[in-house]
């Protein structure tokens, strides 16, 4: 694996696939769309954005034909319109979670499931009065009944144990061959979903545990888990403050060093990149964004219990990224999509959606291993472009 | 920061400073298989040393002892007074010791600007907190300020995060390093996409933009035509003036000649001779040496 | 903990440890293999098993044999069996290398492409047993678990101080050996054996040599593809059922397995397999059941931290007689 890196062909005449992948990248509209977007002024950019985030919190109550179209509520029998959106957005966060890791860090994680359970059994272990964990501390010191960990101070205790337990996965497995890790963190996944089965005094086994906490609510049962346009609208909150933590990391030091490492460890290494470190952190990262998604989902359910958190899981958020257009954060969000609203708005086909999802995989990496919408060409390089062609100008 | 970024290796002007980089009396063994045999030189600061040698004399292997990647069986390499031997590559670049490969390693999906950026980030300190969160705040001078006055009068009251002073500082110092080996012309293209010579000379300037102290360029010029070796040479020698020691791995004996200031010459794991280039070219070891190797006379 | 029910029947929970190994260590040797010669795990490897007993299954239901078959009847079963799961297994190999590697191979596509296609590939074929063929044809394919009722009634052979071997214990253990000992020396012996060793240690060099790569890794593929099918039969002999997810559990395993003993090395996949099979057991004896696949992966990670290159070290290049 050392030696990968001199296996790339850099010479003008090396193998067809660097002009392939060229003329793949160009000849997309949907680049051509962000590529305008990023060439766009200020003033423009703005109000654009505020009109896509308010259309997207207005999702839940399209009704005007024939965009309703889109709902999956139409027929009886279909899934609950805001419920379908809400999980698209608890899997938009799972999959930049996950994009981190695997698109930016090249680092193949096939446990992520595991973070996402973490996520969720830590909101419900300390936050529900009827865990096994709660009830036993209540009782110790002699608190009320029905005594539990307030919602908010759940957030950091989920965080800190996915961090931890990312940081205690990656440090002896990250210096593992690739593929190796790939099976590792399988067999981390695999370990916390049967952990939380058969760990029945933390856990309550595969009973699972009931009162998972709701957020503070500014009317009573405003957070019940049939409203579910204000979750809906709470998770799209949280994707879009963690959408702009992430960009924030990738237009970085950080986020260069992750691709850096990417492309070649070992001439990452030698340029000076802490590749350990940063990997780390990578993982670190991706297992806090897949605990928010887990926490808002079980919080959201008010339930949790094991059968919810099977591998296939993993499998799924790993094509969301793959498909999605692995290391660019609005392709991951469309693969997302695409994996969670398809299946719900054609139920009458969900038992093909593994298949699906299968004979995809393997077409998009066959024919298209860039993914749907590859990486971005970063939008500071356009500003870059400007200014030098200014300075240019300047010369004359 | 931008004037001075190219001399921070010129602690002495002259070409014959005090030594750099020691390599004392280096052995090392694969099991049975000694590829450097009891070999001792210096870099002294601000010179060109030419380590030459024919095919399979141990050139790279000795560049891999003193870079690190392999730890000798016995003796030491010192830099600056600390030992290299058993220290991550990281670290041995934070020490000042940058390099270029012989078989182009770059990052072939990022940009060539990108590229040169992850060198010059190695100098910054800001890590996954201080972006995220960008609570290290500098207080600004006159001319960091942002021309948008609604942003000037916040970095006046807040100072401005050290993200985005490094951020700025690297744009900047790594423009001007592709400026300087002259491919700046196609900054923003995919280093996959450039070609053979362009790739070369993104891998010096992605080394130069860590600062370093030592610079070893390990066979640059392999593949190039006699008007690219010229130029490349030129480029060396503009990098020697600008105060950078640096070692230069090459078997192509003519090429070495015109820009180094000292030579030190390997066979078989063995050091043969060292010395001015004249003085080298004139001993009878170092003859043999080429001459028995038909295809390195050849080249020479 | 109960080391009382560990030590009270000790050979017991050994044979059986040895006859799960046996099964482990069959399919690891197409991960082995595969490994050695492309550096690639063939993540869908698994499911070549799955394929395998589902097509035993097959034969036995077309020939109508189950346990209450004659002699003459059980051995014609059994041969029919075992050569359909071979075939099977072994094209379903080939199949995945044409259609998910061979593409991605010719555009030199990174490491981690390769793992993602095998994936896709793994959930294809559980998904065409789990849901396509029940869609088309109905049961038994679906979901559940399937019984293949093995025609090879249990006989205690020998009862060594209270410990009974039975024929399908030492049909399987046997069986297995003999397999893995004549791979090793096709391997080892054969020209073609000779091809795919000189690629595993320096794949472009072969090429110069003269070897075709492309037929060295079908070869590959088709071998632990065999092996798998083999390995499929055992396995419905010894626990009469298929299931549509079956092979991601022992793909683990025998993955573990390989690990364990050095991937790339076929020695290494035999004992690293037994091993396993008889930690395994050990450990859902002492423990639980439940925990039993905990196990692998806990050994597969001690394995990967402590001793990356497995027991016997790896490499099919080295791998000489």
């Amino acid at each position: 694996m050392s030696d990968r890196g001199g296996d790339y062909s850099y010479t003008t005449e090396g193998p067809e696939v660097a002009g392939d992948r060229k003329s793949g990248f160009m000849g997309l509209p949907a680049l051509g769309i962000a590529d305008r977007f990023a060439a766009l002024p200020l003033w423009a950019k703005v109000p654009i954005v505020l009109a896509l985030v308010s259309f997207a919190f207005y999702l839940p109550f399209l009704t005007i034909l024939p965009f309703a179209y889109v709902r999956t509520d139409l027929s009886s029998g279909g899934s609950d319109w805001g419920g379908v959106l809400f999980v698209v957005v608890i899997y938009m966060i799972v999959a930049i979670g996950l994009n981190v890791v695997i698109g930016l860090a090249g680092l193949l994680d096939l446990g992520y499931i595991g973070f996402y359970a973490l996520g969720a059994y830590s909101v419900a272990i300390f936050g529900s009065p009827s865990s096994p964990v709660t009830k036993l501390i209540a009782e110790k010191f002699g608190l009320s009944e029905g005594w539990a960990v307030p919602f908010a101070l759940c957030i950091p205790i989920a965080l800190a144990i996915a961090l931890i337990s990312g940081v205690m996965l990656g440090a002896p497995t990250l210096r593992l061959r690739g593929d190796y890790l790939a099976i590792v963190t399988m067999g981390f996944g695999e370990i916390i979903r049967i952990l939380s089965r058969n760990v029945d005094a933390v856990t309550n086994g595969p009973a699972g545990i009931i009162g998972v906490p709701r957020p503070p609510e500014p009317s009573e049962n405003y957070f019940s888990s049939i409203e579910s346009a204000h979750w809906y609208w709470l998770a799209l909150a949280v994707l879009i403050l963690l959408m702009f933590m992430t960009r924030r990391l990738e237009d970085s030091r950080v986020g260069r060093g992750w691709l850096a490492i990417r492309e070649d460890e070992d001439a990452a290494a030698v340029m000076g990149v802490n590749a350990f470190k940063f990997k780390l952190w990578a993982f670190a990262i991706g297992a806090a964004l897949g605990a928010i998604a887990g926490l808002l989902f079980a919080s959201k359910q008010a339930y949790v219990e094991p059968t919810g958190f099977a591998l296939n899981l993993s499998f799924l958020f790993v094509a969301m990224v793959v498909i999605g257009g692995s290391g660019n954060m609005v392709g991951v969000m469309l693969g997302a999509f695409l994996i969670t609203y398809l299946p719900e708005r054609f139920r009458e086909f969900q038992d093909w959606r593994p298949f699906a999802f299968g004979v995809a995989m393997v077409l998009v990496m066959v024919l298209r291993p860039q993914g749907l919408v590859p990486s971005r060409r970063r939008a500071k390089e356009f500003e870059d472009r400007k200014h030098e062609a200014e300075e240019a100008a300047a010369d004359v | 920061m931008s004037e001075q970024t190219l001399e921070s290796g010129a602690h002495v002007a002259g070409s014959s400073g005090d030594a750099l980089l020691v390599v004392d009396d280096v052995t090392l063994r694969f099991g049975g298989v000694v590829a450097l045999n009891e070999v001792a030189f210096e870099i002294r600061r601000g010179e060109i040393l030419g380590l030459i040698g024919p095919n399979g004399a141990g050139k790279t292997t000795c560049f891999n002892v003193m870079t690190g990647v392999y730890t000798p069986t016995s003796g030491e390499i010192r830099f600056d007074g600390d030992r290299v031997s058993g220290v991550k590559p990281h670290r041995i670049n934070a020490m000042g010791i940058a390099r270029t490969f012989q078989n182009i390693r770059l990052f072939p999906e990022m940009t060539a600007m990108e590229n040169v950026m992850v060198g010059a980030d190695a100098r910054h300190k800001t890590s996954v907190m201080g972006t995220l969160f960008r609570l290290y705040r500098v207080k600004a001078k006159e001319h960091e300020l942002p021309d948008n006055p609604l942003k000037r009068s916040l970095a006046k009251v807040f100072g401005i995060s050290r993200h985005t002073l490094e951020e700025r500082a690297g744009r900047q110092k790594s423009m001007e390093m592709l400026r300087f080996v002259g491919i700046a012309d196609r900054a923003h293209e995919l280093a996959r996409n450039l070609p053979y010579g362009y790739q070369r000379r993104l891998e010096i300037a992605r080394a130069l933009a860590t600062e370093p102290k030592l610079l070893c360029l390990d066979e640059p010029a392999a593949g190039f035509n006699p008007a690219e070796k010229a130029d490349l040479m030129n480029l060396i020698r503009k990098i020697r003036d600008k105060g950078q020691t640096v070692l230069l791995i090459e078997h192509d004996m003519k090429l070495v000649m015109g820009v180094t200031d000292r030579l030190v010459v390997l066979e078989f794991g063995q050091k043969i001779a060292e010395g001015l280039p004249e003085e080298v070219a004139r001993n009878p070891k170092v003859i043999a040496a080429y001459l028995g190797e038909p295809d390195d006379a050849a080249q020479a | 903990m109960d080391f009382n029910a560990l030590f009270g029947d000790l050979g017991g929970h050994t044979l059986d440890g040895l006859t799960k190994g046996s099964v482990y260590a069959l399919v690891a040797l197409g991960y082995t293999m595969v490994y050695g010669v492309l550096r690639l795990i063939n993540f869908a490897h698994s499911e070549v098993f799955m394929v395998g007993t589902w097509t035993v299954l097959g034969v036995y239901t077309v020939l109508g044999a189950d346990d209450t078959s004659g002699m003459g009847m059980v051995i014609f079963a059994t041969l029919a069996a075992l050569v359909a799961a071979v075939v099977a297994s072994a094209s379903v190999a080939l199949a995945v290398e044409r259609i998910a590697y061979k593409p991605l191979r010719k555009k030199n596509a990174p490491p981690l492409i390769f793992l993602i296609t095998a994936i896709g590939c793994s959930l294809v074929l559980v998904e065409i047993f789990g849901h396509v063929l029940r869609f088309f044809f109905g049961p038994p394919f679906g979901r559940a678990p399937v019984n293949v009722p093995s025609p090879i009634q249990t006989v205690v052979l020998l009862d060594v101080g209270g410990v009974r071997i039975t024929n399908v214990q030492v049909f399987i253990v046997v069986g297995a050996i003999l397999m893995m000992v004549a791979l090793d020396q096709f391997v080892n012996k054969s020209r073609l054996g000779r091809g795919v060793r000189a690629v595993a240690q320096d794949a472009d060099t072969a090429a110069l040599m003269g070897v075709n790569q492309d037929r060295v890794i079908m070869l590959v593929f088709v071998l632990g593809g065999a092996m798998a099918g083999v390995a499929a039969l055992l396995y419905t002999i010894a626990f009469d059922l298929t299931k549509f997810d079956i092979g991601f559990i022992i793909g683990i395993k025998a993955f573990t397995a390989a690990v364990l003993g050095g991937i790339g090395n076929l020695r290494g996949a035999l004992v690293g397999g037994l091993l396993l099979g008889i930690v395994e057991v050990y450990a859902s004896t002492v423990f639980n059941s439940s925990w039993a696949d905990v196990t692998a992966f806990i050994v597969l990670v001690l394995v990967l931290m402590f001793k990356p290159t497995g027991l016997l070290g790896e490499s099919l290049g080295k791998a000489r007689a």
